[in-house]
């Protein structure tokens, strides 16, 4: 009896830690993807002619389109886009003022998906808390946004791109689309045409956004695609930090998360864009995972401009992902920080693409795979100098880490170089957690599970030390979550 | 008793496909306790490696036969790190490089490992550092070599000394060096034997197994054991050692055989 309880104590820890869904009433458009599906989001939305319009566009590119699943290195059942559903929100009769009316099952979900303690004392609005603003994406729809007044005294906005689309159109006009078009690739035109919601930030010349910013995206509707559109625009000399978060609840059913996201980094501004992603990877088999399938890209559209991207990717049981940097303008950077851990039967195909377009522009990549279980993971990154980008100059460096005999870690980089004054080097190294590392350790009282979270850390510093302060820890941990059971 | 070995037998688990098991142990009796040092020396090839492997668990091998108890209690169906938990500590011939975790860290994650397994409650962050600093000041390291990855860059005497570190923070109740003075100078080995010398006590037991008589006069132990092919062939006092030093292994040997 004893013993049945802790077969079953220790199945449960197996499972994924934050498989659970909480039920709150959702209003869904009918399955399946058409003209009126876009119409019926775009109503509910309230838009403007322009940006139905601009949906319906994207849409008839996309019906024209081919899924890419013939180059990167997953293998997945093909998805039948009439069988999901495009539009699911919470049901609410109007805007809440102030985090007490929100749903408390809400901020339970939050807590359980251990948002760190310092937002939750923002949240919670204690005295003293650091300054984090949480623009929350319950689904598809914001449903609580943080220090609103303090951002808009420095002039920097941050809001749902919904309520941009109505109360900044200018500035959505000109920038949505403008890094990634809606034809840009199958998912990225998908999105297009169906995104519910997402966040927008645009930091005004000259302005050092006063605090990070944060949000959590979630599904948590069965059978909803996750569609978010962020776009973040920051002017001359601005700085915005923008981090992002998330887990998903236990599922059946494969889901898609088909995000795009637009950075755009004008004359002497500075972005950096940190990335937490931690969906539901599926059972043992790979059943029942999040398919992320995402587009993320920065233009460095003016001199001197920097954009930093930074990524921990954890989950998910197929990622797709090459957030990447077009280096416009005059002596800009771009840098790429990744660590990728597939375990079980993830599939991971990440990387970057950094584009010298203008001269003395620089690239920096430093990527960490770790593949464990019987899992794919493959580093896909583009680096490409243009014919004018005289002295452009790019690092990389690619190192895998296996653990275990099934798994495969794969490096495809891909280098052009149109032009002889540029420099461009790739470093890559591949290794395993040595028998008598994991001895040594043991011998000295760490036992298995955490001796190889504690090497693997290790392996990753470099790229931990990134992240902001408080994403730091809560990452460390995480990564020992991701590789349970990768050993004995 | 401490430790107490009777007639063990161990072999090195093939590796798939790779035919017999290979005997090393064979029948190996042993009984050490608190407050004594105890020396195993032994030609290349005897086993005295493999003991040490056995008692802290290491992958690889199979108890074929025999028993190991530590304190009274059967050691050989524990983990590697309950092991360590209940005070057994191997110092290890060759110190393994753990990229990117820092001396500090690791220290900090295994002091306080053993202490969960214990069932205590976990050292504070700065009732450790405390720790820490006085036991690194008494070795002479600096707290820089501690902000290291663990072993990466070290020197052979570097590597070692750190192992002394580790025993002095985690204090175990018995001490297993294996080879501890293999690829050491002089003076390095002379830290060490002092840094080693320092932990001794009434309530702690030392096995030091070495190749040379050497590194028995900084360490000098109350027993002697001489092994050969995978059992102790004869036991004695200090001077047994000095016996050896001056007949060489070979005599030994043909005479057990």
């Amino acid at each position: 009896m004893a013993d049945q309880e802790t077969i079953q104590q220790v199945e449960e820890l197996k499972k994924y830690k934050y498989g659970f869904e909480t039920e709150i009433e959702t209003e869904k458009a009918p399955k399946g993807l058409n003209e009126d599906i876009i119409r019926f989001i775009s109503a509910r939305k309230n838009e403007p002619e322009w940006m139905l319009e601009w949906r319906l566009e994207a849409y008839r590119l996309w019906k024209q389109m081919e899924e890419p699943h013939h180059w990167a290195n997953v293998e997945y059942e093909p998805i039948d886009y009439q069988d999901l559903y495009y539009y699911a929100a919470p049901k609410q009769q109007k805007k809440p003022k102030s985090l007490d009316e929100i749903d408390p099952r809400i901020l339970e979900t939050y807590e359980k998906l251990g948002i760190p303690l310092k937002e939750q004392m923002v949240l919670a609005g204690v005295e003293g808390a650091p300054k984090v603003a949480v623009d929350a994406v319950f689904d598809s729809v914001s449903v609580a946004t943080t220090f609103r007044e303090e951002l808009e005294k420095a002039g920097v906005i941050f809001c749902p791109i919904s309520e941009a689309i109505q109360k900044y159109p200018d500035l959505v006009r000109k920038y949505l689309g403008s890094v990634v078009p809606q034809g840009d690739n199958f998912f990225a035109a998908l999105n297009s045409a169906v995104f519910t919601d997402g966040s927008f930030v645009y930091v005004p010349k000259g302005v050092r956004c006063p605090m990070e910013l944060s949000t959590y995206f979630r599904i948590n509707e069965k059978k909803t695609g996750q569609f978010e559109r962020t776009l973040i625009i920051v002017d001359e000399g601005g700085y915005v930090s923008y981090l992002e978060g998330c887990t998903a609840p236990m599922r059946d059913e494969h889901q898609l998360h088909a995000a795009v996201v637009e950075l755009i980094a004008e004359k002497d501004a500075e972005i950096k864009y940190s990335t937490v992603q931690n969906w539901y990877p599926g059972d043992e088999e790979g059943r029942g995972g999040v398919y992320n399938f995402v587009t993320k890209r920065a233009d460095c559209r003016g001199d001197n401009s920097k954009v930093s991207w930074t990524q921990v990717e954890t989950g998910s049981a197929i990622t797709w992902k090459y957030p990447s940097c077009l280096l416009r303008g005059d002596n800009s950077v771009g840098e790429f920080y990744s660590i990728a851990i597939s375990n079980n039967a993830q599939q991971v195909d990440s990387g970057t693409k950094m584009v010298h377009l203008g001269r003395n522009t620089k690239s920096r990549i430093i990527s960490k795979g770790i593949s464990a279980g019987k899992s794919q993971n493959t580093y896909r990154g583009l680096v490409s100098v243009h014919r004018k980008a005289h002295g452009a100059r790019n690092f990389t460096q690619c190192d895998s880490l296996l653990i275990g005999e099934k798994c495969g870690a794969h490096t495809v980089p891909y280098i052009q170089a149109k032009t002889p004054h540029a420099k461009v080097e790739h470093e890559a190294t591949t290794s395993k957690i040595a028998e008598d590392q994991l001895f040594y350790l043991r011998a000295r009282g760490i036992p298995e599970e955490e001796a190889v979270a504690l090497i693997v850390n290790g392996f990753v510093r470099e790229v931990i030390q990134k992240l902001p302060m408080e994403f730091m820890a809560e990452t460390q941990k995480l990564i020992g979550i991701s590789l349970e059971g990768s050993v004995g | 008793m401490l430790l107490e070995v009777k007639d063990l037998r161990a072999v090195v688990r093939p590796e798939e496909d790779e035919g017999e098991a290979k005997e090393i142990i064979k029948g190996l009796s042993l009984s050490l306790d608190r407050g004594e040092v105890h020396a195993i020396m032994g030609p290349n090839g005897s086993g005295k490696s493999t003991l040490s492997h056995v008692l802290a668990g290491k992958p690889g091998y199979e108890v074929t036969s025999g028993e190991a108890l530590f304190d009274g209690e059967d050691l050989l169906g524990l983990e590697p790190e309950e092991r360590a938990a209940k005070g057994l500590f191997l110092a290890m011939q060759y110190p393994v490089e753990i990229p990117g975790v820092p001396y500090m860290q690791f220290l900090k994650v295994a002091l306080n490992s053993q202490r969960k397994l214990r069932g205590e409650d976990e050292l504070s962050t700065p009732d450790f550092m405390r720790l820490v600093r006085e036991k690194a000041q008494a070795l002479g390291i600096s707290m820089d070599m501690l902000k290291r990855p663990v072993n990466v860059g070290f020197s052979g005497g570097e590597k070692k000394r750190m192992e002394v570190l580790q025993m002095a923070v985690l204090e175990p109740k018995l001490c297993v060096l294996d080879e501890i003075d293999s690829g050491l100078d002089i003076d390095a080995l002379k830290v060490v034997a002092d840094g080693v010398n320092a932990l001794r006590g009434p309530e702690r037991g030392f096995l030091v197994i070495t190749h040379y008589q050497r590194l028995l006069n900084y360490i000098e132990p109350d027993h002697v054991h001489i092994m050969a092919n995978g059992r102790i062939i004869r036991s004695g006092g200090p001077e047994l050692a000095h016996e050896l030093e001056r007949e060489g292994y070979a005599a030994f040997v043909e005479d057990a055989a």
